[in-house]
């Protein structure tokens, strides 16, 4: 059972957040440890009132508290690399959006590296395809890519399994997320899943204006910047989640690394050097920037544009970045639900 | 040497084919009496068919690892791993009418090192078949679906699936050979022509005849033995033979095409044993 709230985050101040829940856990402290689930405040998936529909289908798997957590505990989990050191929070960390901050191209196992800029782990519940080429259409099929990566955590699934099983915490979490008992690689990727469905990003300054919450408004210049923004780059970056999840060519050329981005999946000619148009949401904490992260400011980023089609003056590049601004959500990368 | 006692054995050649039909003809009244049932009424009756895959490098039995081969470029190569899967299987009466097996009682991974593998077994009405049909490869929808019907031999941690396109590897080929600088070849062909943008299809249809080798006569209870014999060393040296020296690393790529191309053509029907008893197995 799970308690509804009207908004996910509510507005409740601090101090009467603290004072129920030590209600709470006094209730939880008098009753068997097995109640606890009843009366938690674990709110499921929420969908912000101006966000669309998602794409994940949840009839498929159903998110519960106890799926979340074990969710997030597979999600730090060591044991699904080969030699137990990496966890997928080792290159998608909470405090940076979920990437792998400071790495142009992330580090995996025995510091291997990959070709590409680790992408957030952020609203994917409406995603139609994951990694920067589109490859895979099922958010349930995307960890079995990092897993099995010789570069990132060069895992079997089949072995992660066995590791689980022998482990002496999984195989009472497994049967409390999935009803019976049993480890497999199935209930594991949903369970993967469910935690990474729960991280969304919804409460930027531009949300809260989208929603009229508390009489939030733009200033001048980022209004500016937003009108601009709409003019020159909400094609692509199609609001709100300011992608359109088209791939395409920007004219950043082939890198060192030889990545050709979705012609890999396609074998199009036509598709050669195009990627998945990213998510502008929290770019002060996603930096470096662009497939191989070879774009270290956001500032050289709006230079790549204008070298392009887009034509802006100083001024406008200015008003276009105060706006940029409005899509960070700190609330995000501070909450302590998501971190590690 | 219980089980040769208790089955009724029959080879089927092609010189026999007017024997064996009617020694078919015999067993089903036979049985038909005896069950009291009238014939018509076969679509309800259930018998076994199991298909063998016997692996074979030209004129040679495949041996794993430990042989070498030679082909139409005359380059050495050994086989370590030989993994393909068979899938969407129909098969063909007399008249012309199709019986498709479930669909997705129909996914079989063959793996030459796994003797269990090589078996596959389904349930099929009782009648005479003769014509076999399956994919090499699994279809384009199974590839799109979502992990909760990715199952058995689909399970993605077979080892035969791509993560980063979530589709199947269909037929996976590797061995050691001088004729690679690193001393190996990988052949791994998949692509399932896409799931929204078009691109390489390499899900091959293939038809046996069952007719010049023997039909394959099922009775109710009872097991009716496709063997195909598969000649391995076409995946090389079929349509368009090639030279691993060129090609030591075959994957999702154009190439592919030629080898799915080569491997379609590899599978020959040899003999149907009909009316065999279901011993333990
Ligand atoms: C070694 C670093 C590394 C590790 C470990 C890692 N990832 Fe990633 N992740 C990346 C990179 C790099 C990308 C982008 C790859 C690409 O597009 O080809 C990515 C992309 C993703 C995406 C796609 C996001 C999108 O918007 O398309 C998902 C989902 C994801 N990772 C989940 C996971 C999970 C779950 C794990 C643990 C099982 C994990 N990752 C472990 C580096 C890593
Ligand atoms: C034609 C479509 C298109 C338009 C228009 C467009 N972009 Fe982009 N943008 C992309 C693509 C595609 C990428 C990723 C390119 C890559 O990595 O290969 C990208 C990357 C970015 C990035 C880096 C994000 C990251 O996380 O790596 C920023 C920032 C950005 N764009 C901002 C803008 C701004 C601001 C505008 C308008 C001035 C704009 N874009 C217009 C397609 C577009």
């Amino acid at each position: 059972m799970t308690i509804r709230t009207t908004s996910r985050r509510s507005q409740v101040n601090k101090q009467h957040l603290y004072c129920i829940l030590g209600i709470i856990l006094a209730i939880v402290a008098c009753r068997k440890s097995d109640d606890w689930v009843d009366i938690s405040p674990f709110m499921g998936f929420q969908k912000a009132r101006n966000f669309p529909e998602p794409v994940y289908n949840f009839a498929t798997n159903k998110i519960t508290e106890a799926g979340f957590n074990l969710g997030k505990k597979l999600f730090y989990e060591p044991l699904l690399s080969r030699n137990n050191t990496i966890s997928c929070g080792s290159c998608h960390i909470s405090y940076y959006a979920f990437t792998h901050h400071g790495h142009t191209v992330s580090h995996g196992i025995e510091d291997k590296e990959g070709i590409r800029n680790a992408l957030p782990i952020m609203n994917l519940a409406w995603n139609e395809s994951f990694f920067w080429d589109g490859g895979v259409h099922n958010l349930d099929l995307s960890s079995v890519a990092p897993i099995e990566n010789p570069v990132e955590m060069d895992e079997k699934l089949s072995n992660i399994v066995l590791k689980l099983q022998k482990n002496k915490e999984y195989p009472g979490l497994f049967k409390a997320a999935f009803g019976t008992e049993g480890i497999s690689s199935e209930r594991m990727l949903k369970a993967l899943s469910q935690f990474m469905l729960l991280l969304i990003s919804d409460q930027s300054k531009y949300d809260k204006v989208q929603r009229g919450e508390g009489g939030m408004l733009f200033t001048a210049e980022e209004q500016a910047g937003y009108l601009l923004f709409k003019k020159h780059c909400n094609t692509c970056h199609s609001e709100p989640l300011f992608t359109d999840q088209s791939f395409r060519d920007i004219g950043l050329g082939l890198n060192p690394a030889k990545d050709y981005g979705r012609y890999d999946i396609t074998l199009h000619e036509r598709d050669k050097l195009k990627f998945k148009v990213p998510s502008l949401r929290n770019l002060k904490y996603t930096a470096p920037y662009m497939h191989d992260g070879s774009y270290l400011t956001l500032a050289a980023v709006m230079q790549q544009f204008q070298s392009g089609s887009i034509k802006l003056n100083n001024e406008e590049t200015t008003q276009i970045l105060a706006f940029l601004e409005t899509l960070n959500d700190a609330q995000f990368t501070l909450d302590k639900r998501f971190a590690e | 040497m219980r089980y040769y006692l208790y089955s009724r054995i029959f080879y089927s050649y092609n010189m026999k084919n007017n024997f064996i039909i009617l020694l078919a003809a015999v067993c089903f009244l036979f049985s038909a009496c005896k069950k009291d049932n009238p014939i018509s009424s076969t679509e309800n009756q259930r018998g076994r068919v199991k298909l063998k895959f016997d692996h074979i490098v030209g004129g040679r039995v495949l041996q794993l690892g430990s042989a070498t081969y030679t082909n139409a470029a005359a380059e050495n190569y050994s086989i370590e791993t030989l993994r393909y899967y068979i899938s969407n299987i129909k098969l063909t009466r007399q008249d012309g009418t199709v019986y498709t097996v479930p669909k997705d009682s129909s996914y079989f991974l063959i793996d030459a090192s796994v003797e269990n593998s090589l078996f596959p077994k389904f349930q099929v009405p009782v009648g005479t078949y003769t014509k076999l049909d399956f994919i090499v490869g699994v279809d384009s929808l199974k590839n799109t679906e979502d992990i909760a019907s990715r199952l058995g031999d689909l399970s993605v941690d077979k080892g035969m699936y791509w993560s980063w396109n979530s589709g199947y590897i269909f037929l996976k080929m590797e061995g050691k050979s001088a004729a690679s600088s690193s001393g190996n070849y990988h052949f791994h062909i998949g692509g399932f022509g896409g799931y929204n943008t078009q691109t390489i299809n390499n899900i091959k249809a293939v038809s046996v005849d069952l007719t010049k080798a023997g039909s394959s006569a099922v009775q109710e209870g009872l097991s009716s033995d496709i063997h195909l014999m598969v000649d391995v060393s076409l995946v090389l040296d079929g349509k368009t033979p090639f030279s691993i020296k060129e090609h030591p690393s075959v994957m999702f790529g154009e190439f592919s095409t030629s080898i799915a191309d080569n491997y379609q053509a590899m599978f020959r029907h040899d003999h149907t044993h009909n009316f065999q008893k279901i011993a333990g197995e």
